[in-house]
């Protein structure tokens, strides 16, 4: 298997993927700056999380401008698996690769912790390997993670099976009005989405930070079951 | 020409630096204070184009950039 995977100017988590598909999963790792106007043959394509450009104008919309995002989106149009984390996951919505937008936090601050997450019903080739109702625990830094989009498109990604993660409790309860279970507010407690044929998948929690017992915190290494699903 | 273009979140989309900022104003006992919305503002140079044709690169480019039609409105005009 070969995974590309996309550094931006301000990607900061590119090391730790190509630590989970390269050590963790045997897989051939391929480092793409952004700069490139072509992919070479790939598996899978994975925009990790950072800050492309400094954050600057919106999370994410100046990365969508990058040369490769070209090749990208033809990639994911020809049914090519896309991942993007965190900044990524912004990055493919301000590329209108994945629907609505990531907001500023309901809470006004910074979120750096663990939550819960539970995987929902859904074709993603991420969680597909997942019985829906199976639970995560994993990382989440961001300061823009409230997924939004309007009425119409929540319907649409509820009734199509897109929401892949959902933001729960411990005992794996959904509580989309308490900021201490959908800790950035998210509308309908949305950590992850998929499009509509289940090729490019968008998450705003870290999964790739909970890859192995020895460093993955209360969350273990519950990540790496989505990357295995996928690999 | 000069343009000015002004960028704000929609109506209904949550604006959390609005919300801090009443906050902070209702602490200074401003409490007549309320509903804060915060945009951005920029203002950029298009030459070498007729009015119109200078109006609609703008245009493309609030579309393409500038504001994010998920959650953004923008509006446009002349600075002279």
């Amino acid at each position: 298997m070969r995974v590309g995977i996309v550094v931006f100017p301000g990607t900061n988590c590119d090391q730790d993927m190509a630590h989970v598909y390269g050590s963790l999963l045997s897989a051939e790792v391929v480092p793409i700056w952004h700069r490139e106007l072509d992919l070479p043959p790939l598996d899978i394509v994975v925009l990790p999380g950072g800050f492309s450009y400094g954050d600057y104008l919106r999370t994410g919309a100046l990365a969508k401008l990058s040369p490769i995002m070209g090749a990208i989106k033809k990639f994911a149009g020809a049914g090519g698996r896309v991942i993007g984390i965190c900044n990524g996951f912004q990055i493919l919505c301000e590329a209108g690769l994945l629907p609505g937008a990531l907001l500023e936090n309901k809470g006004r601050t910074f979120l750096s912790q663990f939550v819960h997450l539970r995987a929902e019903p859904s074709n993603s080739f991420l969680t597909a390997s997942l019985a829906p109702g199976s639970r995560l625990c994993c990382p989440i830094a961001h300061f823009q993670g409230n997924y939004f989009a309007d009425q119409k498109t929540l319907e649409e990604l509820e009734s199509r099976n897109q929401i892949i993660l959902r933001y729960v409790d411990a005992d794996g309860n959904r509580a989309d009005s308490d900021l201490s279970v959908n800790v950035n507010g998210s509308l309908h407690s949305i950590a992850g989405i998929c499009n509509e044929a289940g090729n490019v998948v968008g998450m705003m929690p870290h999964p790739e930070r909970s890859v192995e017992l020895l460093t993955g915190g209360v969350g273990g290494d519950s990540g790496l079951s989505l990357f295995r699903a996928a690999s | 020409m000069r343009y000015r273009v002004l960028v704000r979140l929609k109506e209904g989309v949550l604006d959390v630096q609005g919300k801090a900022i009443e906050n902070g104003l209702r602490d200074k006992s401003y409490e007549e204070v309320s509903n804060v919305r915060v945009g951005r503002m920029v203002e950029l140079d298009v030459s070498d184009l007729s009015p119109s044709d200078a109006q609609a690169k703008v245009e493309a480019l609030c579309k393409e950039l500038l504001a994010n039609p998920v959650i953004e409105d923008y509006t446009i005009s002349e600075v002279a």
